[in-house]
């Protein structure tokens, strides 16, 4: 066969040292390459660079699928496009009338915070990014997003579609960004279980649409059907959107965790187009401020802990000592409704350089009770042990590494 | 003969075509059967062109992949460069092999290749057990002699 002959075009130009020296010169370099971008994280610059470079390569692949669509959707018909638009006029007119039913809700709600006038909405600002490249590698749920640090997009970025949940931004190159999906088996999103108000983990399944809950104990209330929101907790994603639903729950009575599965709302194969979102700072449903989304989170959702303890204070004012009214039953409604008191602890302890309250964003838009929280925040901690049954001390133990994809924090 | 600037061109060529139907999007199922396309054409390369491609081209290589597919930069660099190394040191005698023999020696060159990779993912804490990952080193065996026909010439037509 002429194809493996030593056919023309071998130049023989030597050049320094023999094949051994120069492969051991490069498998150093790779190992300390690993290094520095395992764990001493010094190499996100030369990453942001090297992805600008590739980023022309990703946009040619992607060109004939991106030149395939346009020339269907130029060559519709009048027909299609008439029925398109009266669907979407519908829909639009629903999404209208649903719109100000939420003004109402929002003033309501917002007066019922005690709060002065209704809160803004929680996204600031949206910006549509169109999926250059679903699938970098099939094995891993990653997906590339024609947006990058010259749009202002940032690492650790929530991702969304019209539908729910799709991920965050792991590496923002200048001009693209990659996505990693809360499918991805190295993904874990605080969550919610909004009938219940149940909080919990969900780690990606690894299969493109499902996720799994491992850290729900058996006889957690938890039914196939619920929907789970995000929880507001990790910093990254704000509270209360749509995530997934759960389609399977298995209880084993040998085992002590409940296996639970969940299938994602996003729609991640059939979006062309996603959305990143930036959240108003100091918004009570905001992710909690955090270097690079990596920080601890010093105290969750700032309005919600006084709002809590107000509420039974003046109930039960001398009838015995704060300390015992907390201890019971209030203590523990206190903690499953301030996200924040749950999953310190274990933060704090963890790094305690990084967690001074200091850094606590000053909860502005919550004036009246702010003498309350301190003792809650002293007592729940000291009297919830880590392994209480109680359902919030189901989510403790992966909270500290909760929806940051591992190794990338 | 032509020169060398000539020649590295032509390689950088195929390179790029290789590293562009490497990440060009497939549906999943064809995608997990995908051969690695970038570490065939440094294969050949390294078999064919030793001096001017071999190990320094596998790690530049490996970079590139690294950047769009992996977790940790560096990663498919020092596999990339483990298999150049290999296949430039016995470079005379897998030339001298018919097809099929050399295609077994490119399995087993991708299978070191997806071992390093298979490592490092664990050693670094990103692991993909899936056994899916050891397909495409079956997929690359099998196309191999093709491959190589038409990295041959190009580099017989352009030359």
């Amino acid at each position: 066969m002429a194809a493996f002959g030593t056919a023309a075009g071998r130049p023989l130009q030597g050049r320094g040292g023999s094949p051994g020296f120069r492969f051991t010169l490069y498998a150093v370099l790779a190992v300390v390459v690993m290094y520095l971008d395992q764990r001493a994280h010094y190499l996100e610059r030369v990453r942001y660079v090297l992805q600008g470079a590739v980023y022309p390569i990703q946009v040619a692949v992607n060109s004939p699928p991106t030149a395939w669509r346009w020339l269907r959707e130029s060559f519709q018909t009048r027909e299609q496009l008439r029925v398109e638009n009266a669907r979407l006029r519908e829909r639009q007119r629903d999404l209208e009338l649903l719109a100000m039913r939420y003004d109402a809700l929002a003033h309501e709600n917002g007066e019922l915070r005690g709060l002065r006038e209704a809160l803004p909405a929680v996204a600031e600002r949206w910006l549509p990014a169109e999926i250059v490249n679903v699938q970098l590698n099939s094995l891993r749920q990653r997906l590339l997003i024609d947006r990058g640090a010259t749009n202002g997009v940032f690492k650790g970025q929530a991702v969304l579609d019209d539908r729910g949940l799709i991920g965050q931004t792991t590496h923002v190159g200048p001009w693209s960004a990659e996505v990693i999906l809360i499918t991805d088996p190295e993904h874990a999103v605080p969550v919610r279980i909004e009938r219940t108000g149940l909080r919990t983990i969900a780690v990606g399944g690894g299969d493109g649409s499902s996720l799994a809950l491992p850290y729900l104990p058996s006889n957690a209330d938890v039914r196939t059907g619920d929907l789970l929101v995000t929880s507001g907790l990790g910093g990254v994603f704000p509270e209360g959107y749509p995530v997934a639903r759960i389609t399977e729950v298995h209880r084993d009575a040998v085992q002590p965790l409940a296996q639970v599965r969940a299938l994602a709302l996003s729609h991640i194969d059939s979006d062309a187009e996603v959305m990143l979102v930036w959240f108003r700072a100091g918004h009570p449903a905001a992710p909690a401020p955090s270097l690079n989304g990596a920080g601890d989170l010093p105290r969750g959702n700032p309005s919600m802990q006084p709002l809590e303890t107000s509420a039974h204070r003046p109930a039960a004012p001398d009838s015995a000592p704060p300390h015992t009214a907390e201890h019971g039953a209030a203590g523990r409604a206190a903690e499953a409704a301030a996200p924040g008191s749950a999953a310190t602890p274990p933060r704090r302890a963890r790094s305690p350089s990084a967690a001074p309250p200091a850094q606590v964003p000053p909860p502005a838009q919550v004036p009246p009770p702010a003498q309350v929280p301190p003792p809650a925040q002293a007592l729940v901690p000291a009297d919830a042990p880590p392994a209480e049954q109680s359902a919030p001390s189901a989510e403790t133990p992966p909270a500290d590494g909760s929806p940051q994809p591992k190794g990338e924090s | 003969m032509t020169t060398l600037a000539g020649f590295r061109l032509r390689m950088i060529f195929t390179v790029l075509i290789a590293l562009m139907l490497t990440v060009l999007p497939l549906p999943t199922w064809l995608d997990v059967l995908r051969p690695a396309f970038l570490v065939l054409t440094v294969l050949y390369w390294s078999i064919n062109a030793p001096r001017a491609a071999g190990i320094g081209l596998g790690f530049l290589c490996g970079l590139m992949l690294d950047v769009f597919q992996g977790p940790v930069l560096g990663e498919h660099a020092l596999a990339l460069a483990v298999i150049s190394y290999i296949v430039v040191r016995e470079h005379q005698r897998i030339r001298s092999k018919p097809a099929f023999q050399q295609s077994l020696l490119v399995f087993a060159a991708l299978i070191v290749y997806e071992l390093v990779l298979f490592a490092i993912d664990g050693w670094t804490g990103h692991p993909v057990t899936s056994p899916l990952r050891w397909l495409h080193t079956l997929t690359g065996a099998i196309i191999w002699p093709l491959a190589a026909a038409l990295l041959s010439y190009s580099e017989g037509r352009l030359a």
